[in-house]
């Protein structure tokens, strides 16, 4: 297999005297989706942080293109093509879909007094942008609040594609969204991943990760807990290690008693 | 794309899946039409203009009636303009009607009492309209403080330097005599001057620079930029736009939109009063509202704006004509205010709700 386009080897970050990440291992091919899962508080947030460039790791290394990287902001991620796509996805819902996938970034035509935003240009972009996903958009001018959940996701990445995003960090992207619009995002990561993204998915659900993912790194107080390949573990298997196997059954045991003590009382 | 996409709910992964849903048909022209931040003022200008042309007659409807409507709207329109736009970044410029005080003052100050040519004066005041919107517009992205507060103390401050200052320096606060100054005659023809009949060369000024701000707001860059941060300025700074270099020249817009209504009244009327523009902030943000820009910013208009100060306009000249009591502006403007942010947030919930 060739280079993955970006690899972490052994991070760590703490700070102060907490140890929120310690010695994480992860790589991300192209055209794969890695899966990161992990319950609230288990590093998940950190690691993003780190590769998205906002932290730098306390120990370890961060290799892109194979080459060592040091990211000082998420602008120096941004312009190596590490885009991250966050649960509020920065889009101003008042706004149309063309002029939140262009925001800061606006193709104008013209010049002096009479330069202006080629709008033509921006519309025809998103339609074009979105299609690849899936979406067919027939009026680029609609405010994005009118969008679904789904929808803006799928804007939200359209737009860090378009801006040259080679690997696609998605912050929990399913997490705010019902059944529905939550398969709907799944099918704009595998569209990205037959694009020849590299997708990393955060999430904590293992129901959402699975059909979609390439590779699974659980997450658990800071620590890999395990690294699969898709054909090395089942569902099942997955959801156990998520919900942390024997706890669950011993927390369904101790729920299960006084539901029954409560039934004889009764 | 039928809807029934829509409703599939198993998740299907690959290259190959069918095509996800589409997004919602596209709006009717006039469902897009309707939809427009300024569709509210201009059918409430409509039937303004409707309910005058029958109550108040021809006086109202001819030439002349047009016209008074028009002069009377104008100064109000600039600011109004100039307000529209710093409404939607988000902010608020209280400080606007000082500034015309102040503004006049110091052109009369300048002319009467330190002798200058006229031109100049025009000038200096130009500048420090520019540097009072700058720091109006430095504390409130320095400080965090809202608008409101920092243009509130700025209000006052300025009306009570505007009477201190000329009360000290020439012993009144209202000053004559500008037609004798050197630089009149010209300032008279750009500010001053009936250019079509009975139409002043204000109309031309207001609906000139409300072009400008359409255009500025709806087609270039740094319009996108304002919208965006009065939309939502976090997410607009981590797209990286400057949202604190737009407010700030939004800032600078209002203080200077100020200034040029101080310039056009002090040469109509040859002369400036410390206490003009009393109420006129409100009054501007009364009209920008009335045009359909909402309270919290991120969605408005220019034209709206103009529609705004033209009801404004329609309802001062119209309540003269029909010989109705001058107090019942104040209950007008009150209840318009109210019914239009009411009628706003409505429209702004169906515009940013998912459907």
């Amino acid at each position: 297999m060739s280079e993955p386009i970006l690899r972490v080897e052994r991070v760590s970050k703490r700070f102060g005297n907490v140890v929120a990440l310690r010695d994480v291992s992860l790589s991300v091919p192209a055209g794969q989706v890695t899966c990161l899962l992990g319950d609230n508080g288990a590093g998940k947030s950190t690691l993003i942080q780190i590769l998205a460039g906002v932290h730098r790791p306390t120990d370890g290394r961060y290799l892109v293109d194979g080459a060592p990287a040091d990211f000082a902001s998420p602008r120096d991620a941004l312009t190596r093509g590490i885009a991250t796509v966050y649960q509020d996805l920065a889009m101003i819902p008042l706004l149309s879909i063309w002029r939140n996938f262009f925001l800061g970034a606006e193709p104008c035509v013209g010049s002096g007094p009479l330069r202006r935003i080629d709008i033509a240009r921006c519309e025809r972009v998103v339609r074009e942008e979105m299609s690849r996903l899936g979406v067919q958009v027939r009026d680029p001018a609609q405010p994005v609040g009118t969008l679904s959940g789904g929808e803006r996701q799928a804007v939200a990445i359209a737009r860090a594609i378009h801006f040259g995003a080679r690997v696609l960090i998605l912050d929990e992207p399913t997490a705010a969204l019902g059944v529905k619009q939550a398969g709907v995002v799944l099918r704009y990561i595998a569209k990205a991943r037959a694009r020849g993204v590299g997708v990393v998915f955060i999430t904590h659900n293992p129901h959402h990760a699975y059909p979609v993912g390439d590779r699974f790194v659980i997450l658990r107080r800071g620590e890999v807990q395990g690294d699969y390949g898709r054909h090395e573990i089942t569902l099942e298997e997955l959801v156990g290690m998520m919900a942390g196997g024997e706890e669950l059954e011993r927390l369904a045991h101790e729920l299960g008693r006084p539901a029954s003590a409560q039934g004889a009382a009764g | 794309m039928s809807a029934g996409t829509r409703t599939r709910d198993v998740p299907a992964v690959g290259a190959e899946a069918p095509a996800g849903p589409g997004l919602p048909t596209r709006r009717g022209g006039l469902r897009r039409l309707l939809s427009r931040p300024e569709m509210g003022a201009a059918l409430g200008a409509l039937l303004i203009w409707l309910v005058f042309a029958v109550v108040a007659g021809p006086p109202f409807r001819s030439l002349e009636g047009t016209a008074a409507v028009l002069n009377a709207a104008a100064p109000l329109g600039i600011l109004a303009v100039a307000v529209a736009l710093l409404m939607v970044a988000g902010e608020f410029d209280l400080s606007v009607g000082s500034i015309i005080g102040f503004a006049g003052m110091t052109i009369m100050v300048l002319t009467r009492h330190y002798d200058w040519p006229l031109w100049p004066a025009i000038a200096v005041t130009l500048l420090l309209g520019l540097a009072i919107g700058l720091s109006n517009g430095y504390l409130v992205v320095r400080t965090r403080l809202p608008s409101f507060i920092v243009t509130l103390g700025t209000l006052f401050a300025l009306r009570g330097l505007s009477i201190a200052v000329s009360r000290a320096l020439t012993r009144r606060t209202q000053l004559g005599g500008l037609d004798e100054v050197s630089g009149y005659a010209p300032a008279q023809v750009l500010f001053g001057s009936e250019i079509l009949g009975p139409f002043r060369v204000s109309i031309v000024w207001w609906l000139g620079l409300a072009a400008v701000a359409t255009w500025v707001l709806i087609r270039t860059r740094f319009g996108n930029w304002i919208f965006a941060a009065g939309g939502a300025p976090e997410a607009a700074r981590k797209m990286g736009v400057p949202v604190a270099r737009v407010k700030i020249a939004l800032f600078m817009t209002t203080a200077t939109a100020a200034c040029l209504v101080a310039v056009i009244q002090a040469v109509r009327f040859t002369g400036a009063d410390a206490l003009r523009g009393e109420q006129q902030e409100f009054r501007a943000i009364i009209a920008v509202v009335i045009g359909g820009t909402l309270l919290t910013g991120g969605y408005g208009s220019a034209i709206g704006a103009v529609l705004g100060a033209l009801i404004f306009g329609m309802v001062q000249q119209g309540i003269v004509i029909t010989g109705v009591d001058a107090d019942w502006f104040q209950v007008f403007l009150g209840v318009m205010l109210v019914a239009a942010v009411i009628f706003n947030e409505y429209i702004r919930r169906r515009a940013s709700e998912a459907r």
